[in-house]
């Protein structure tokens, strides 16, 4: 359950970055913009899928849980499920 | 985009210019703006070129232009007159000249009215108020009445009984309104006095003593029907007066505004002009005499266009024999020109602030226009606050042709509406990056449902309800079952919002994250580098610098990212305590290393290139402190996204916090100023100067642990001939 979680995650993220830095430049019409603009996209796409894949990861497996207040787990053990 | 990511190809070139048709020529390029001109007479002083005269003629207009331009107002287009023929320019003159003697004649005239004007005000306060004083009708008293200004009655009053001791009489009333003093313009009180005295000789002396005081004197009337007859015609004449000066001002205005029309265009006729001839003195004159040569830095694409416009040039001045182009080969270096848009040319100009690239080397804006604004992102977090960023350049992106905005003094909002593609960009990365950290005005947004489950630990039975009533804080364990249900999918789980041991946490995930992030720039920029070597044939370079330096950097930087990933992987919470640190492994690798530093220095000894190898070995060893200090530099993009939450943090509590706490009806009162409060103080605080601190980071990064790799920014600025970049002495003043 939790694999498919991440699983689900994983190919959603990679596929929308993936399209953006790897299909969309194939479609950029030619003109004087053209290298600018798609060294733009290429960039967007592995800064952004790298920035989120770091986030993702560092969670994975944590080593170690958040530490809540008493109320506050009184609080989530009703309202969240 | 081969100019943006190298400069385009420049090669020098001579114009011949026919002597009758080189001012058309160059009037031509300057509209054009095509090549930048050398000086071909670098020994001759200012005084000694050729157009030195035509050039002081100009600036005699200038000056004359000077003192006009303060009292004429702006025209409202944009208006580009063409430079004069120089046979116009003495008509140019000529006007010039007689709108600069009418207004004068017109101001002087109007300066003498309104002194009259004040005269006769004055005269008719002086015999108003003096009606009112007690009439002694002595035969034998004179009268002597005027006025003076208010700070000096006292004074005057002293003198006048200590000369004429007891012989004069002076009553005084001061005047209600007040009065233009025609010197200084400004309003002052004045007094009426009125003087009776015996005698000649106290006449003389109280005569003496009103001139000393600066008194206007009037004549006093000696009977009421002469006093009746003089108001009378002192107030037909001040009423014609009124009407003369009215008239006078709409005169002057009129004058004004048709000079207004044509003083702007006689500016930019005249600036234009004067730019003319300072190129024609920068050229040479050939063998015969005929034919005057420049030499121009031209771009080898624009060449045709040169053509073009040299026969232009030629045919608008009635040439016979044309003038042409010649490019002549050069061992100089040219000067290096990038083409940019209105989006790009933002980007550029940072870039160009740290230093011009060399003639055809990598230019680094082009990556620049993502990984600035990342890198700025990365530091600033923040989706509320990235969206109010990202407004606000919209804002300025969607306005900017509106002439307000474009043009005004304030330096501040120049910076800010120059850089508005910039701020746009850095404002959506914020909007993504502020995703990823969980972070909107310091509080988390839950889209998912978190992955820890507090009902897990109590189904588990490791907290029991008696735990909740007795201890403060409870940490959830990630080893029973259930509590952890895998990573939140975007970004940074909500539940560590609400955890008290939040920054342990994100602090060891955001140095990780700027480790990555600075091997993977720093590598990228060693990559860049092969195309400079290749570009310019140093494929020696390509096996002898950038393989040691990317291998380096990759083996043992590569490696701490690699060993970062291999953390995060493989340990779970199962092996928690036996995770090792990746901070002390690196160091012990690094403190083995030691003993092997020791074996290359004896290979230094047989190498005979001294000078080379001196200069190579400072460069091996520049490089490899400058990269273990570089990736710690990278650091401050987790020490400014934690000052930014922090910030954000405080705000929220000390603040917003308070308001929202008051649960009485007095509370929704109290709310209202405290929002605003909390509005100020985001604005200004986080947005503007951690803001500007963020920005300021991210530009060392780049300038500095990005740029090194490949860059060297010691080229020279090509700056074209143009009339447009000659600056308008409008905007000069201010007054645009």
């Amino acid at each position: 359950m939790a694999e498919l979680g991440f699983v689900i995650a994983m190919s959603v993220m990679t596929l929308f970055w993936g399209i953006i830095g790897g299909v969309v430049p194939w479609f950029i019409p030619k003109g004087p913009n053209r290298g600018v603009i798609v060294t733009m996209l290429v960039l967007t796409a592995v800064c952004c899928y790298l920035f989120w894949l770091i986030a993702i990861l560092a969670q994975l497996n944590p080593l170690f849980g958040p530490s809540l207040s008493t109320d506050t787990i009184w609080y989530l053990n009703y309202h969240w499920p | 985009m081969c100019s943006l990511l190298r400069g385009e190809e420049m090669c020098l070139a001579q114009l011949f210019l026919q002597s009758g048709s080189a001012y058309d020529c160059i009037n031509e390029l300057g509209e054009l703006g095509l090549v930048e001109f050398r000086d071909l007479n670098p020994g001759v002083n200012a005084f000694q070129r050729k157009h030195v005269n035509e050039i002081k003629k100009c600036e005699e207009m200038e000056r004359i232009l000077e003192v006009k331009k303060a009292d004429i107002s702006l025209p409202e287009g944009d208006v580009n007159p063409v430079a004069p023929l120089p046979k116009h320019v003495m008509a140019i003159m000529e006007q010039l000249q007689r709108l600069e003697v009418e207004l004068g004649e017109v101001t002087r005239n109007k300066e003498k009215l309104q002194r009259n004007l004040l005269e006769l005000t004055e005269y008719t306060h002086m015999l108003r108020t003096t009606r009112n004083f007690v009439q002694r009708t002595s035969e034998v008293s004179v009268f002597i009445s005027g006025l003076i200004q208010r700070t000096k009655i006292e004074a005057f009053e002293r003198m006048l009984w200590r000369v004429c001791k007891g012989y004069t009489i002076l009553s005084y009333a001061e005047v209600e309104e007040y009065l233009e003093d025609p010197d200084t313009g400004e309003p002052t009180k004045s007094v009426v006095f009125l003087i009776s005295y015996w005698g000649d000789q106290i006449g003389q002396k109280v005569k003496k003593i009103c001139d000393c005081y600066h008194c206007h004197l009037y004549p006093y009337p000696s009977s009421n029907e002469e006093r009746t007859d003089v108001v009378e015609g002192l107030r037909t004449r001040i009423q014609d007066l009124h009407t003369v000066l009215h008239r006078t001002d709409d005169y002057l205005k009129q004058v004004l505004m048709k000079a207004s029309e044509s003083v702007y265009t006689w500016v930019i006729q005249v600036k234009k002009m004067k730019a003319i001839y300072f190129i024609l003195n920068l050229c040479s004159f050939d063998v015969t005499n005929k034919c005057l040569i420049a030499e121009v830095w031209c771009p080898v694409n624009d060449i045709p266009t040169l053509r073009r416009a040299l026969e232009e040039g030629s045919r608008k001045s009635g040439a016979t024999v044309p003038s042409f182009v010649n490019r002549i080969p050069t061992n100089d270096t040219p000067p290096t020109l990038i083409r940019t848009n209105k989006f790009t040319s933002g980007f550029q100009n940072i870039v160009d602030a740290y230093g011009v690239g060399n003639y055809r080397e990598v230019n680094p804006a082009p990556f620049t226009i993502i990984t600035f604004p990342f890198l700025f992102a990365v530091m600033f977090g923040d989706l509320g606050h990235g969206v109010i960023m990202a407004l606000f350049a919209l804002w300025m992106v969607l306005y900017e042709n509106n002439r307000k905005l474009k043009n005004t003094r304030n330096e501040i909002w120049n910076t800010f509406f120059e850089g508005r593609y910039i701020i746009l960009m850095m404002g959506l990365f914020s909007i993504y990056t502020g995703l990823i950290y969980n972070d909107c005005f310091s509080k988390s947004l839950n889209i998912f449902g978190s992955g820890w489950s507090v009902k897990a630990m109590f189904e588990a039975k490791v907290w029991k309800d008696a735990d909740i009533r007795g201890n403060r804080v409870l940490t959830l364990d990630p080893n029973v079952t259930g509590v952890f249900r895998g990573p939140y999918p975007l970004g940074i789980d909500p539940i560590w919002n609400l955890a008290s041991n939040r920054l342990t946490f994100l602090n060891s995930y955001k140095m990780k994250m700027s480790v990555i992030l600075g091997v993977i720039h720093m590598s990228f920029g060693v990559i860049l580098s092969t195309y400079n070597y290749l570009h310019f044939r140093k494929k020696h370079s390509l096996y002898l610098v950038f393989l040691p330096e990317l291998l380096f950097l990759l083996c043992l930087f590569g490696y701490l990212v690699f060993m970062i990933f291999y953390k995060w992987l493989v340990f779970t919470a199962k092996d928690s305590r036996l995770a090792p640190s990746i901070l002390i492994h690196f160091i012990n690798m690094f403190l083995m290393q030691a003993p092997t530093l020791h074996r290359l220095g004896m290979y230094r000894v047989r190498f005979d290139f001294a000078d080379e190898f001196l200069h190579q070995a400072i460069h091996t060893i520049e490089y490899c402190l400058g990269c273990v200090s570089n990736t710690a530099s990278y650091l401050r993009l987790w020490a400014l996204s934690l000052a930014h939450a922090q910030l954000s943090e405080v705000l929220w509590t000390m603040v917003m916090r308070v308001g929202l706490r008051m649960d009485t009806s007095l509370g929704v009162f109290f709310l209202v100023p405290v929002f605003g409060l909390f509005a100020v103080l985001t604005v200004s605080i986080l947005l503007v100067m951690e803001g500007l601190s963020a920005f300021l980071h991210a530009l060392r990064l780049h300038w500095v642990e990005f740029q090194n790799k490949f860059y060297s920014g010691t080229g020279v600025k090509f700056c074209p001939f143009s009339f447009s970049l000659l600056p308008s002495s409008f905007e000069h003043d201010g007054l645009l």
